[in-house]
């Protein structure tokens, strides 16, 4: 098999897998399994694709290009570079753990379900691998449609107005990207990413910008988030902070930054701001939610305020933590998300007035959640300290202020994540916690564990990734070059 | 007494010849085959002409690379005309396959003891209406578009009316041919007007007199293209002229709806294209502005309209404007890029119009009430196949990536940027942002909400007719191909935008 068929079988496979799954008429056991099947095929195909990548070459890498339509420019172009090889693991590691989830709490109408999961597995994938934007542009909105039903079918009670408010918000960025789309590729004479130009156009930059700042998404584009992250099932949830925010801040750096070099000085410090206001902003929140849900929902949005104050940071150390934090974050929130589920499920609710003390009794679970929460808080030597500590680097190259905003930002989250643990764990046994709800059980365990074993692995060896991104170029030069 | 007769090229006319030998042929059936044998042998003729149609239409494509007109100039011959045959005569298999189960339709107050009273009258009009299609994506002149306007539009108005029992149909089938009428007035005035600036009927002659006698400017010219302008528009219901297409759509049935919504529109846009760059290449300054100002209006008055509608399809209808104003995109832009985006945009869009009120028909079957958004309750669940169908062409519709309706708008927003022209491809980006609401509405109705919200018994509708309800064999292969053509051309850019480009190399662009 060849290397670009590899990074195509990664987009194409979970597709198959779920017209299969739609044409099959199978049992709903059967259904689960056979999903699952195709999402751990994901992640050993992705494992293949890691181990046969050379991280000592720069540049586009198992690249497969097919001609779309000719007469525009356009064409089915995929490929990998580091940072997009990671966050495709990312992706396979999260969509299989929720599909496991979905499977392990037996959702309704299985064949639908499972079908919708690998449909946006699939597109995920695309997004990250797509090196033409109109593909891109394709995957990215191609997310969206199995999101919309996923949170509108297996959501909670407010779910029809939260996926309305999703859908137009962020149909309002992409849409605006897809005029930019067609204006940036007819300009350039090409819809390449890697061969396309450098463009000046400030206008371009901020259609591109407004789509991506939505998804991510950054304070004051942050409308949909809280509904969204409560209404949907918690697995749906994991994906949609995990994976699918990512897309938005893999998209800052893919194209925004790469393409639009003038603009992005010129705008930097708006988007700095920016970006610092969604990271306080966020933790306030976080730290003033009521609910389980709602502080990793907000804790999400701080977190993609940080990882954005990286990227436009500009150096290079504000490129290497923003890749590792994306990932080391993308774990850690779907961990927390279906950690929340698992709450959820045993007590019928997320609200910390009706919770706590729940440690007493269920070892596993106070210990998963300790350690994804302290992860999570950046306590030193955890992956997400080395993350946010490259940023704050990063960024105070830029200047000091932007650091020490971070730094706030730092602080409040171990506010509103030891209180999250408090308020769940600890403190008096809440209303809704009988002694019958159990502890994790093995299905449980089997999902949440390696999430976090990869965090503590990440933890252990942060320069994986952090060092594996962009080499062996230096980020900056690789950014400047355009990924060339 | 030696008559002067211009050589005809048989072979040129040969589809629309064959449509109309078959539409002689069902209503033959009407008169001479015993009542209950009538559906079927309607029915095989449609099928049977629409085939032939479709391989001599496939046939003249491959034959006639180098455009020409005949018949004395009044007919085209080329690949404009030949493609536009083939996506009609698709259309129309495919209505005939919705007709066998679905005419007339399935009203609770309809009479079943005449279901095949008309039904043989009905396919002699389909097959009648194509021919006349068939033969106006040819026209060449003045007369000959007129002629063949007014041969569909008739036809097309005693479809609407042909189910009296159903609440509805007449004041369609009355609405329908009353505005039409108008309308086929104002574009015969404008054309009279036309020829008496010019002194010329033909296309190529009327842009000949334009260039040569300097006419661009002349009020009497001027005044006649907008007439014009104004009268192909009402048979393509863009806003401000697409009073009736709502009533008539709603009311019409089913059947008779999906095939008007999506073959009238490739007809009219594809006629109005060639008009418009073949005689009037002069006052594209004129005519283009005209388009991209009623390509606005449409999107605007058709995306905004829709939002509060209840009824399924008068949503389909409005969204039927919408999509004449995204197509009229391409259209106004006059150039090599818009024809390709028109014609490429015209094949995702019939197959998902034609589907998405076929599908309507089999809900309305089941019930045997108008469909409403509140009725689809659970539709998506007890359905399936037509439940996904559904899904995929809505989302075909409003421009998501599940199939060509995404690609159709790029390259309409291509054409619109390409022609300088940036401001319309912002108003389309903003009407597909509003379009979004209604059309995920219809998958929300279909999905989200739960059967038990249906307020209707089902089964009304088959359940007059006595006994278990007959499968619906013949739509699911309908939808089927709608869906695999809508679906399809996501990934058969390339060869259909061949095939737009041979065609449109046809026109002087």
């Amino acid at each position: 098999m060849s290397a670009g068929s590899l990074t195509s079988i990664l987009i194409w496979l979970p597709i198959g897998g779920a017209l299969l799954i739609w044409l099959l008429p199978l049992s709903r056991y059967a259904t689960g399994s056979l999903a699952l099947l195709f999402s751990f095929a994901e992640v050993g195909f992705w494992i293949e694709q890691l181990t046969r990548f050379d991280f000592s070459r720069s540049g586009l890498q198992m690249s497969e290009r097919a001609n779309w339509f000719g007469d525009l420019g356009v064409s089915y172009h995929v490929g990998v570079y580091g940072f997009s090889l990671w966050l495709v693991g990312l992706t396979v590691v999260v969509m299989a753990a929720c599909t496991g989830y979905g499977f392990w709490v037996g959702r309704d109408r299985p064949r639908a379900y499972f079908g919708l999961m690998l449909l946006l597995t699939g597109a995920t994938v695309g997004v990250f691998e797509s090196q033409d934007l109109l593909l891109f542009y394709a995957f990215f909105e191609a997310m969206l449609i199995p999101l919309y039903v996923l949170i509108g079918v297996w959501g909670g009670a407010r779910r029809l107005e939260a996926t309305v408010k999703f859908v137009i918000y962020t149909m309002a960025g992409s849409l605006l990207m897809l005029a930019a789309v067609v204006v940036y590729g007819l300009q350039a004479g090409t819809f390449d990413l890697v061969d396309g130009p450098a463009s000046a156009s400030r206008w371009l930059f901020l259609g591109f910008m407004v789509a991506f700042v939505i998804k991510a998404p950054l304070f004051p584009f942050h409308g949909w988030l809280p509904d969204a992250y409560r209404e949907a099932p918690p697995e749906i949830s994991a994906v949609l902070s995990g994976v699918i925010a990512k897309a938005g801040l893999y998209g800052m750096l893919r194209i925004a930054i790469t393409k639009f070099p003038e603009p992005t000085s010129f705008y930097r410090t708006a988007i700095l701001t920016l970006a610092a206001a969604s990271l306080i902003y966020g933790s306030l929140l976080a730290f003033r939610s009521p609910d389980f849900r709602g502080v990793v929902a907000y804790s999400s949005l701080a977190q993609s305020g940080l990882i954005a104050l990286g990227l436009f940071a500009g150096t290079d150390l504000g490129f290497d933590g923003a890749v590792l934090q994306m990932v080391a974050h993308g774990l850690v929130s779907a961990s927390l998300f279906l950690l929340a589920g698992v709450v959820e499920r045993r007590t019928t609710t997320g609200e910390f007035r009706l919770l706590g003390g729940m440690a007493r009794g269920r070892p596993a679970l106070a210990t998963l959640l300790m350690t994804v929460g302290v992860i999570s808080l950046a306590v030193p030597g955890s992956s997400m300290f080395a993350g946010e500590f490259l940023i704050l680097a990063g960024v105070f190259q830029r200047a000091w202020f932007w650091a020490a905003i971070g730094a706030v930002g730092i602080v409040l989250a171990a506010m509103y994540m030891l209180r999250l643990i408090s308020a769940v764990l600890h403190e008096a046994r809440g209303p809704t916690v009988v002694d019958e709800a159990l502890d994790l059980r093995p299905g449980e365990l089997a999902l949440v564990v390696p999430l976090v074993g990869v965090l503590l692995a990440l933890s252990v060896w942060p320069a994986g990734i952090s060092h594996h991104s962009f080499a062996p170029d230096s980020p900056t030069s690789a950014v400047r070059s355009g990924f060339k | 007494v030696s008559l002067n007769t211009p050589h005809i090229d048989w072979f040129g006319l040969s589809p629309v010849l064959t449509l109309t030998g078959a539409a002689f042929l069902a209503l033959l059936c009407a008169v001479l085959v015993p009542r209950r044998h009538r559906r079927i042998t309607g029915a095989f003729f449609s099928f049977a002409g629409f085939t032939a149609g479709l391989v001599l239409a496939i046939w003249l494509y491959v034959d006639s690379p180098n455009g020409h007109t005949i018949a004395a100039g009044a007919f085209y011959r080329d690949r404009w005309t030949a493609l536009g045959q083939i996506i009609l005569f698709s259309v129309g298999l495919a209505t005939t396959l919705l007709g066998v189960e679905h005419m007339p339709g399935w009203g609770r107050g309809a009479d079943r003891e005449r279901r095949d009273d008309h039904i043989a009258e009905f396919f002699a009009l389909l097959l009648a209406s194509a021919a006349g299609m068939a033969f106006f994506v040819g026209a060449a002149n003045l007369i000959t578009l007129f002629l063949s306007l007014e041969w569909f539009s008739i036809a097309l108005y005693v479809m609407c009316a042909i189910d009296y029992d159903l609440e509805g149909s007449l004041e369609a089938g009355l609405k329908y041919l009353i505005v039409g009428s108008f309308g086929a007035a104002t574009l015969l005035f404008g054309s009279a007007l036309v020829y008496g600036a010019t002194g010329q009927v033909s296309f190529d002659g009327i842009a000949h007199a334009i260039a040569t006698q300097e006419l661009t400017g002349n009020a009497l010219l001027v005044l006649g293209l907008a007439l014009m302008i104004a009268g192909l528009s009402f048979k393509m219901s863009a806003a401000p002229f697409h009073m009736w297409t709502p009533d008539v759509y709603e009311g019409a049935p089913t059947t008779v709806t999906a095939w008007m919504s999506s073959a009238t529109k490739v007809a009219a846009l594809l006629l109005t294209f060639r008009v418009m760059t073949t005689a009037f290449p002069q006052n594209q300054h004129l005519w283009g502005w005209a388009f991209a100002i009623i390509a606005t209006i449409s999107l605007a008055i058709g995306n905004f309209a829709a939002l509060v509608q209840k009824n399924v399809k008068r949503i389909l209808a409005y969204s039927a404007i919408a999509q004449a104003g995204f197509m009229l995109i391409g259209l106004s832009t006059g150039s090599a890029l818009g024809a390709r985006a028109l014609m490429y945009y015209l094949i995702p869009y019939s197959a998902a119009a034609f589907g998405s009120f076929a599908i309507v028909a089999a809900r309305e079957r089941e019930l045997g009430v108008p469909v409403t958004l509140e009725n689809l309750a659970g539709f998506g669940w007890e359905r399936p196949f037509l439940g996904v169908a559904m899904w995929f062409f809505v989302f075909a519709f409003a421009g998501l990536p599940l199939g060509g309706g995404f690609v159709g708008k790029f390259y309409v927003f291509a054409a619109a940027y390409d022609h300088g022209w940036v401001w319309l491809v912002i108003v389309g980006v903003l009407a597909t942002l509003v379009s979004l609401y209604y059309y995920l509405g219809i998958v929300r109705a279909m999905y989200m909400r739960p059967a038990e919200e249906l307020q209707v018994q089902p089964g009304g509708g088959v359940a007059v007719s006595g006994g278990a309800p007959a499968p619906e064999a013949l739509l699911q292969v309908a939808v089927g191909a709608a869906l695999a053509v809508s679906v399809g051309s996501l990934f058969a850019v390339e060869p259909l935008i061949d095939l737009a480009k041979h065609a449109a190399s046809a026109l002087p662009l």
